[in-house]
């Protein structure tokens, strides 16, 4: 077996092993999460010190598990990580980590809550690490639906129905025309298989016609999009991430949204050339709409979870515009950035939590001078905030730096707006934000509040470290990027000339 | 001629006759014991058509061609009796609620069984004709059995004038055309239809035909009837209406449509996806607002009626083996959620979604299933209505890329729009069952031996189909394939 699959099957097993307790054993019910968990994430970091040594399959993956599943229709459980997808896995089992140790905030009915953690941890781990289209698919789906209760049930403030509703819409719409792209790639290539190398490989040989191109991939775009929150299609991310319980958010923020954009990079460049360089331009504008516009919004917030949910949509811009511009410093970029901005966002959403469950209110008037009574929280607040404004010396800056290098080249307009967007845009609603909630006058009513103590502590201590860690030494990250990167840049740049027009004989599998 | 093949029909009916007299000699108490011999003998019914010889051997026509028994016909009996069996767990539930006539509810579920195997291997008018008919007065009786209750009668009388209005429309669809044709049998039919393709009678009888199988299926615009007879009729009752009345109208469908007219068929794909697409938008649409958990499971079943015309319309083998891997799931996911509907209803008046509330700490695993059978439905991996839904769409979709038809493409978008929609009431059930505020009667619901049985091989088979799916899909290739489209 696979260290992947222990990987994601430690917190599903985790899950079903909770349902068999009975709920009001609470401390084991959290112990047990808390191991699947702590199981996983153990297993991440192994696989990722061993990944440089582990040995390397015909496909360029490591840690490669392949069983039949469906054999009619060519779909396996096959899972393997390489450079693409490695960062990813070992941030999406750190935060599962850390969002299961913030659980303490819940209080009601908690076994649920920790089967649907669970549940969508493993599900989004399953889904990074799988090689197959229909797992691919079939395991975020397994996760997002848990989002969508959570939100529902737990979540909290008076907008709470109207953001479930919501997210559920917008994101129900966005995984099904990812999933009509995705089927209809699958018949397209004519390779009779789910298996994600074996249809790069059949592709490389047969390239897709033009026009089939141009018509899967504006599915796969909008429908991964919308998973996103690229911009027009962002509205439901700062309201679902404003109501949603702090686990919750910071899995989703953090890790299930950057499921589209990995998809993009997996599936829609190499098997789609001349429709992603097609489509560049489009996404590199849409860019300006993630990075100005709702960085603009956020500027205007008077909720600290809103500003973090609008920053958060901002910085995918950041992201697409690595993978607009199709070339190597680019695409590593955008990796850094999604591995980064996870640790990143789930550290806020997290802190922002811990503020809420002791002073009931988000809203940054009411707060006020909480450096002085929480010196912990409020100095992690603050680092975070400078991460957010990509600070050297945490993993974001890496990861943005690289891409507006990367980007420069093909799309000097647009980098110049997304810097000025990034440095002066996200500076200010970043500073301004801590000034108001941990500077100035302490309102007398939050007198009496407590720092996290140690155990508490743990889990921000734990993605604080994580953004350092990349962020001094990001060769960790992009020795194992660049090569696999390189490999998606020359698929996505091939010359070989594609047919115009797809013909009727090769267009259509018949079954 | 080969009139053994009918082997498995007739001892269904010698079964159903044997409960019939045999209520004679047994004591009240000891009536639940006709229903255990009738589920044992299914069960061995069941087996023996997997054991690969006997009753459900495959191979051969009988009646000069008018019952054939090929891969399809043994798929959709062998999906007859599993649906059979549970839905006699389901009657032991209710039994409570009919006293006095229990073992002749046993004998017509019997009868009606034999009706759908029949029309499983119905190949010309006649056969169809008959077996529909079996099916329905069937039905009329069961739908009606609550004599003391008003709902129940008014759901008999309703689908007895909507049934056979509809019995007429296809009865005079098979004259015009045995009268333009003169052929009854469909392979023959197949052989001759083609010049008769631009005869005007000859499509209206076509027509008139699939307007009657329309009303089994309940697709628009023939779904009136459904709400209010599964909401009045008795649970059992539902449950085999939702499950096995429309899969006896389908599988006649697929023989009329692909065996007796393909050259008409071929033809008619926009036809098909607009009744497609409309079916799906109407029972979602009509679902949300439902308050009534079998009047919601009524528009939920018309707009699942809508999904599964995806395969009809998709007009190819994929789009067949999608519908049979489809009803193989939605056996399972439809017979627990009415297995949990009569436990939980036994002593209320109607089944309001409200009275769900507080199912998981009245019996968790009733709770249980019924969320799997409700996420089952909206589609949700792992479970049997993910796959299902996913065949479904891949054989439209690949239908659309092979024709480049854009309707197929707009089928698959108002198919997912119909998802969408769906999810919404589905967890509104799953809402009620876990989280309701209203302070319920929370006395604990105590489990009999055989509706845990039942209610597990249930949910076993959600969850065998969304994850183990190999197997059936196997048998649904193999069956398609003998459509030969």
């Amino acid at each position: 077996m696979s260290i992947l699959t222990y990987i994601a099957g430690w917190p599903l097993l985790a899950a079903l092993a909770l349902v068999f307790i009975p709920r009001n054993y609470r401390v084991i019910i959290r112990a047990v999460a808390i191991l699947g968990t702590l199981l996983s994430a153990v297993s991440a970091v192994w696989m990722f010190c061993q990944y440089s040594s582990a040995p390397v399959d015909a496909d360029g993956f490591r840690f490669v598990q392949q069983i039949p599943w469906v054999q009619s229709l060519g779909i396996s459980y096959h899972v393997g990580v390489d450079g693409l997808n490695v960062g990813l896995i070992l941030m999406g089992a750190i935060v599962g980590l850390a969002a299961t140790l913030c659980a303490w905030e819940i209080q009601s009915r908690e076994k649920e809550f920790y089967v649907l953690l669970l549940i969508m941890t493993g599900g989004i781990l399953g889904a990074f690490a799988s090689l197959d289209l229909f797992f691919f698919y079939f395991l975020h789906e397994l996760a997002l639906v848990p989002t969508f209760i959570m939100i529902g049930v737990w979540g909290r403030g008076e907008k709470k129905n109207f953001a479930t509703f919501q997210i559920t819409i917008y994101l129900s719409i966005g995984a099904l025309i990812a999933l009509i792209g995705l089927i209809a790639l699958y018949l397209q290539s004519g390779a009779n298989t789910f298996d994600i190398p074996a249809i790069i490989k059949h592709v490389q040989a047969n390239p897709l016609a033009v026009n089939v191109q141009n018509f899967i991939f504006p599915l796969l775009l909008f429908g991964f999009g919308i998973l996103v929150s690229l911009w027009p299609f962002h509205s439901w991310a700062p309201l679902g991430y404003g109501v949603a319980p702090s686990p919750t958010a910071m899995l989703h923020a953090g890790v299930l949204k950057k499921f589209g954009l990995y998809g993009l990079i997996r599936v829609a460049l190499p098997l789609l050339p001349q429709a992603a360089q097609h489509w560049a331009h489009i996404i590199a504008w849409l860019c300006v709409g993630n990075i100005l516009y709702v960085g603009w919004v956020a500027m205007r917030q008077k909720d600290l979870n809103l500003l973090i949910g609008n920053s958060s949509v901002a910085h995918m811009g950041f992201i697409f515009l690595g993978i607009a511009s199709l070339n190597l410093i680019g695409i590593t970029g955008a990796v850094l950035i999604m591995v980064a901005h996870g640790f990143l966002a789930a550290l806020t959403f997290a802190l922002s939590g811990y503020i809420y469950q002791q002073t009931g209110t988000l809203q940054m008037n009411d707060l006020g001078g909480l450096c002085r009574k929480l010196p912990f929280i409020g100095t992690a607040l603050l680092m975070a905030a400078m991460a957010g404004c990509g600070l050297p010396g945490f993993a974001n800056f890496v990861g943005e730096a690289t891409v507006f290098f990367g980007a420069w080249k093909i799309f000097p307009a647009v980098t110049v707006i997304g810097l000025w967007g990034a440095l002066v845009i996200g500076g200010v609603y970043m500073t301004r934000a801590m000034r108001q909630i941990l500077h100035g006058p302490l309102p007398e009513r939050w007198n009496t509040l407590p720092d996290a103590n140690a155990w508490r502590k743990l889990p921000y201590a734990l993605l604080l470290v994580s953004l350092l860690v990349f962020g001094f030494v990001p060769s960790l990250l992009t020795s194992k990027i660049n090569p696999d990167a390189q490999k998606v840049v020359n698929l996505a740049n091939v010359t070989v000339p594609a047919k115009l027009v797809a013909q009727a004989e090769i267009s259509g599998v018949r079954n | 001629m080969n009139a053994s093949l009918i082997t498995l029909e007739l001892c269904v009916i010698a079964l159903g006759t044997a409960l019939l007299l045999a209520d004679f000699w047994v004591p009240a108490e000891r009536k639940k014991y006709l229903a255990y011999a009738a589920i044992a003998a299914l069960t061995g019914l069941l087996v023996i058509s997997f054991s690969g010889q006997g009753v459900c051997s495959l191979g051969g026509s009988a009646f000069h061609g008018s019952f054939v028994n090929d891969a399809l016909a043994v798929f959709f009996k062998r999906l007859f009796l599993t649906a059979a069996i549970l839905v006699l767990f389901v009657v032991l539930q209710f039994s409570s609620r009919v006293p006095g006539a229990i073992s002749e509810y046993y004998s017509l579920v019997l009868f009606a069984l034999a009706g759908m195997l029949f029309a499983a291997s119905a190949n010309d008018f006649p056969m169809l004709f008959v077996s529909i008919e079996l099916i329905t007065i069937t039905f009329y009786v069961l739908t009606s059995f609550q004599r003391s209750k008003i709902a129940s009668l008014e759901a008999g009388v309703k689908y007895l004038i909507l049934g056979a209005l509809s019995s007429s429309f296809m009865i005079f669809g098979i004259a015009l055309i045995w009268g333009t044709t003169g052929k009854l049998n469909f392979n023959d039919l197949a052989a001759v239809a083609p010049q008769f393709a631009t005869s005007k009678l000859f499509v209206l009888g076509v027509l008139l035909v699939l307007s009657g199988l329309g009303f089994k299926i309940a697709a628009f615009p023939f779904q009136i009837w459904a709400p209010d007879v599964y909401q009045g009729a008795p649970t059992p009752t539902t449950a085999f209406l939702a499950i096995g009345s429309k899969a006896a109208g389908f599988v006649l469908l697929l023989r009329f449509l692909f065996t007796a007219v393909p050259c008409l068929t071929t033809h008619w794909s926009s036809l098909l996806i607009i009744i497609s697409c409309i079916t799906i938008l109407y029972g979602n649409l009509c679902a949300l607002p439902q308050r009534n958990l079998k009047r919601l499971l009524a528009y939920s079943s018309i707009s699942h009626a809508g999904y599964l015309l995806l395969g009809v319309a998709a007009l190819n083998t994929a789009g067949i083996a999608a519908i049979l891997y489809y009803f193989a799931g939605y056996l399972f996911t439809v017979l627990a959620a009415f297995t949990v509907i009569a436990i939980v209803f036994k002593n209320l008046e109607s089944e309001e979604i409200s009275g769900l509330a507080g199912l998981s700490q009245r019996s968790p695993f009733l709770a249980a299933s019924m969320t799997f059978a409700m996420v089952s439905l909206a589609g949700i991996p792992p479970l049997a209505g993910f796959f299902g839904k996913f065949l479904l769409l891949k054989a439209v979709i690949a239908q659309g890329a092979a024709t480049h038809d854009h309707g197929y493409y707009w089928l698959a978008a108002i198919t997912l729009v119909g998802v969408v929609i769906s999810m919404y009431y589905y967890f509104g059930v799953v809402r009620a069952i876990y989280w309701s505020r209203e302070t319920a009667d929370l006395t604990p619901i105590e489990l009999d031996g055989p509706a845990k049985v039942s209610l597990a091989l249930c949910v076993a088979g959600i969850f065998w189909l969304g994850l183990f799916p190999n197997t059936i899909l196997d048998l649904a290739n193999e069956a398609a394939k003998s459509l030969g489209v």
